[in-house]
Order: structure tokens, then C-alpha cells, then sequence
């Protein structure tokens, strides 16, 4: 395998008391789509708000290991937080548009990183609409406010949102939980078509959508990595019994 | 049969007590009205409303409003000026940045700047803050609009920087984690996406906070010097509506030209609390939206 995008050693995060994530390893292809599965409370999401440092917001979270971003350390104190959560976007559960217009939403990013000005705001606006479907049914609309768009168009305006700032990897807190079937197909594909770019992980309670989108599938139970491997070897042949049991039902 | 006129007798005095407080606001306006209107068989609305001169005892009388007017409003003005940006920084730092005691210790100092009595501050302001800008603007007297717009906007304060606060909070924590996750400094969070959000609440606030501002009486009367006329800076005395009617209601006959007068000054400045109210709710509602 080529050098990994995202390279995890050795990761221990706490909350207080309660240890959430104990000793994870794992390493993260590029321009490909990782799945972290698992039950409910089993550090899935903290795993992920690890690698653009959001565990930070919580007063008590503790970690510990290291974290590589193309071979960079990303857990120093010194690594400048603004910087990397650019590198490394997120998408969050419910879609959270900005209380903004259309065009506001997508050009944040573009000026607090001032990645361009004037004119050059307009055609990134564009160009990330695009990237997601949504320019044509809404370029006519751009002043409107984005909290008045339907929940499958608010996220994809959030992933527009995060394009916008050009970042190498995109973490999605299961973005489709809050979507209806059809829509969450349209977001599934949009992530199809995304990967060619962006080296994506996804969080997602939903295995079908593990297995239809990953190339790659994690299994994490009480904040341990029980399996990492390809996703097809995941969900034909688990090598551990619990995998097993969590992919064909019997918890979770 | 005895349990149900029991029960119609309670609901009755619930929805009586209800009412109470509407009709109360009614017979007091109705009052005004009556009270005030009465001017206006002797004195024209436009010497009234457009006057520049108040002489109430002179001979002929002038009841002109608008020096008092301008007065309120410049004071107004003046204190929204200076208390907006400090209180809104105040609820930022409340709600966004501190945290435990600090947070605590903030909080309760600024229910206790609303617990002072206006007629404390109005003290303070007429022994401390007087003389000093009587020295510092090489001034023939300390007591002017600006001194009443500092005392002011400290009883504004309290209002402003704690209906804020509740609109900040109740921004949704997915819009500061949006903007935490694209890189935003806390910041940029705050003053690009929080205040928007926050908005409606926010103007709301200070709807109220003019609204606690104009009204206010001894504080104002205080140390504003009261001289009617109409201002032309803030290192000027000035007179309110609001002490204008206190200063001279026990001095005015009942029933004579200027006890009437006094009464269409309070019909002035209830409307303009009707309508600060007014549009308050208005902002309010909107952010339910």
C-alpha cells in the first residue's frame, strides 16, 4: 500500500474517568472510503472527532498516542488547529447550515481562510455547488436562506461548504441519519463520486451503507478496534467471532 | 351540583386575575388620555409637539415638548451608545468564553448592578462622575446629557446583557461546531456566525434596553442638570420627559393648563414604551421562527 493518508498509533482518548478509545492502530488509505462501524457508544464518533482535534471542546478529554496526517504528527500542542481542520473537514450528523444565506454558507470558509477575494468568491461558490448537485436547482436562489432548503439539500450544502475550503480529507459523522431513504441514496452516491478526490471517513450506524460505500470497513467495540480490513473481507469473512455477530445481527 | 359552582367560581377569579393586569393598563392609559387630552382645548397640538420653549409658569405659558423630547432622546441615545457594545461583549464573554467561577462571579455581578437602586447611582453620579467630567471637558458644570447617558447605561446594562445572553445560548451547538470544524477561530465563530444567529434576540434586547433607559426618572434627574432647552451637545444640560413630569407634578395645579401639559407628556412617552415594547416582541417572535 502506498503511504497512508491518515496514520493512527497507538490512540487512547478519555473523558474523565471513562476511557473511550484504548490503543487503536490503524492506518488510512487515500482517496479512499473508510467505515468505522459498531454499536452504539463505542467510540466511533470519538475516533473521528480525533483526527480534526473536536474531543478538544470537551474540557475533560484526554488523549494520548499519535496521529500522522501524510506522516505529520497532527496531536502536538504546536499543530495549529486552524490549519489542520482546513486539511481535515467534518460533516456532521444533522445537517448544520450556518443561519446565513446560500452564498454566506460557502463563502465562510473561503474568507476566514482567505483562500480568495472579490470576484474569485463567486466562482468557488460555483464550483463547490456543483461538486455536489446542487448548483442547478439552486443558483438562482443564492440569497435565500439555506436553513430553508430541505434536510438532504442542507447536507449537501454542508459537504459544499467543506469543499469550499479545498481540504484533503472529509469526516462524516453518519451523515445520512437524519435523511430519508432516497435521499440518503443521493448522498451515498455524491460520497461515490467524491472519493476519486478526497480521502473520506464515514461513521454510520447503518452496515448496508458501510458495505456499499467503504472500501475499507473498521469494527470498534467498546473503544477497542476489534477488525480493520477491506470491506469486502469484513463483511464475507470476519475473521473475529464478534464482527461476525455484530454484522450478522445478533447485537447492536 | 355544589363541586360544580365551586369550580366555575374558581376559574372565574383565575381568569379575573388574568384580566386584571389588561384592564388596569387600560384605565391607566384611558386616564392619560383624559388627562391629557384636556391641553389641547387651550393649546394647539403643533405648539405642543413642534414648541421649542417649555415655560409652563411663565406669562403667557409655553408648553413646547421638544426640548424634553430631545433631551430623552439625546440621553437615550447616548446611553444605548455606550451600553450596546459593552453588554454584548459582556453576554460573549459569559456565554462563549467563561467558565466556572468567573462565569458565576460575572453572572452575579450583574443581577447586583440591576438590584442598585436608581436613586444610588443617581448619587454616585452626582458626587463622583460630575466632577470629573465637569474637570475633564473644562466644563461650567458636571451635570450634562453625557453624565446621564453613563449612569444610564448602567441600569441599561443588566437588561441588555442578560437577554443576550439567553439568545446566545439558545444558538444551536451544531452552528459553533460547523464553524469550529472549518477552521474558524473562536472569534470568527462568534462574530460571523453566533451574533447573526443571534440577531433577532439580540435587538430585542436592546428594544428593551431603551425601553428601561427612557423611562427611567431619579437617576436622571439627578445629574442631567434639567435645563430645558434643546441640546445642542451632550456636554450640555439637559431635561427629560421623564423628570420633567416628576420635578413638576406636585408643583402644578390641578386641573390648570400645566397639570394637563404634564399629563400629554406622559401620553408621549407611553407611546414610545408601547412601541419599544412593541417592537421587542415583535424581534422575539421572529426568532421563534
Amino acid at each position: 500500500m502506498s503511504q497512508p493518508k491518515l496514520q493512527v498509533e497507538h490512540l487512547n482518548l478519555s473523558y474523565g474517568p471513562f476511557h473511550a478509545l484504548n490503543d487503536i492502530t490503524m492506518a488510512i488509505a487515500p482517496r479512499q472510503v473508510t467505515a468505522m462501524i459498531g454499536p452504539s457508544g463505542c467510540g466511533k464518533s470519538s475516533l473521528l472527532r480525533c483526527f480534526n482535534r473536536m474531543n478538544e471542546l470537551i474540557e475533560q478529554a484526554r488523549m494520548t498516542g499519535r496521529i500522522l496526517l501524510d506522516g505529520e504528527d497532527i496531536t502536538q500542542t504546536a499543530t495549529p488547529l486552524v490549519t489542520l481542520r482546513k486539511r481535515i473537514g467534518m460533516v456532521f450528523q444533522r445537517p448544520n447550515p450556518f443561519p446565513l444565506s446560500i452564498f454566506e454558507n460557502l463563502a465562510f470558509g473561503v474568507r476566514i481562510h482567505e483562500l480568495a477575494a472579490g470576484r474569485a468568491i463567486p466562482q468557488i461558490v460555483e464550483h463547490s455547488l456543483q461538486a455536489v448537485g446542487l448548483w442547478d436547482p439552486l443558483k438562482d436562489r443564492l440569497r435565500r436562506s439555506a436553513l430553508r432548503l430541505s434536510l438532504e439539500q442542507q447536507q449537501r450544502l454542508c459537504i459544499a461548504r467543506l469543499l469550499a475550503v479545498q481540504p484533503e480529507v472529509l469526516l462524516m459523522d453518519e451523515p445520512c441519519s437524519a435523511l430519508d431513504p432516497i435521499a440518503t441514496a443521493k448522498v451515498e452516491e455524491l460520497i461515490h463520486q467524491l472519493k476519486r478526490e478526497y480521502t473520506i471517513v464515514i461513521v454510520t450506524h447503518n452496515m448496508q451503507q458501510a458495505a456499499r460505500v467503504s472500501d475499507a470497513t473498521g469494527f470498534l467495540l467498546l473503544g477497542e478496534l476489534i477488525e480493520f480490513d477491506a470491506t469486502e473481507r469484513i463483511f464475507t469473512a470476519p475473521r473475529d467471532p464478534r464482527t461476525e455477530a455484530y454484522i450478522t445481527g445478533r447485537f447492536g | 351540583m355544589w363541586q360544580r359552582w365551586r369550580e366555575r367560581f374558581i376559574e372565574k377569579t383565575i381568569a379575573a386575575s388574568g384580566m386584571f393586569s389588561i384592564i388596569v393598563v387600560i384605565l391607566i392609559f384611558l386616564f392619560l388620555l383624559k388627562e391629557g387630552l384636556a391641553l389641547f382645548r387651550t393649546v394647539p397640538m403643533t405648539d405642543f409637539l413642534g414648541g421649542d420653549r417649555w415655560y409652563p409658569i411663565s406669562e403667557p405659558p409655553r408648553f413646547g415638548v421638544l426640548p424634553l423630547i430631545l433631551g430623552s432622546c439625546v440621553v437615550t441615545l447616548g446611553a444605548i451608545v455606550l451600553a450596546v457594545p459593552v453588554s454584548i461583549a459582556s453576554a460573549l464573554f459569559i456565554s462563549e468564553i467563561a467558565a466556572g467561577w468567573a462565569k458565576d462571579a460575572l453572572k452575579t455581578g450583574i443581577e447586583l448592578l440591576a438590584a442598585i437602586p436608581s436613586v444610588v447611582l443617581g448619587f454616585l453620579g452626582m458626587a463622583v462622575l460630575a466632577p470629573w467630567i465637569k474637570y475633564l471637558f473644562q466644563l461650567p458644570t458636571g451635570l450634562t446629557a453625557l453624565t446621564g447617558s453613563i449612569i444610564l447605561a448602567l441600569m441599561a446594562m443588566p437588561t441588555i446583557v442578560s437577554i443576550t445572553e439567553d439568545a446566545l445560548a439558545a444558538v444551536p451547538r451544531g452552528y459553533r461546531e460547523a464553524a469550529l470544524a472549518l477552521g474558524a477561530t473562536r472569534w470568527q465563530m462568534m462574530s460571523r456566525v453566533l451574533l447573526p444567529a443571534a440577531r433577532p434576540g439580540i435587538l430585542a434586547a436592546v428594544m428593551l434596553g431603551i425601553g428601561r433607559v427612557i423611562g427611567e426618572t431619579m437617576a436622571v434627574m439627578m445629574v442631567t442638570g434639567n435645563a430645558a432647552v434643546i441640546p445642542r451637545s451632550v456636554l450640555q444640560p439637559v431635561r427629560t420627559m421623564t423628570a420633567t413630569i416628576a420635578a413638576e407634578m406636585g408643583e402644578a395645579v390641578r386641573g390648570s393648563d400645566h397639570y394637563f401639559a404634564l399629563f400629554a407628556i406622559g401620553i408621549v412617552l407611553f407611546a414610545i414604551s408601547f412601541l419599544l415594547n412593541a417592537a421587542a416582541d415583535l424581534f422575539l417572535h421572529q426568532e421563534r421562527h
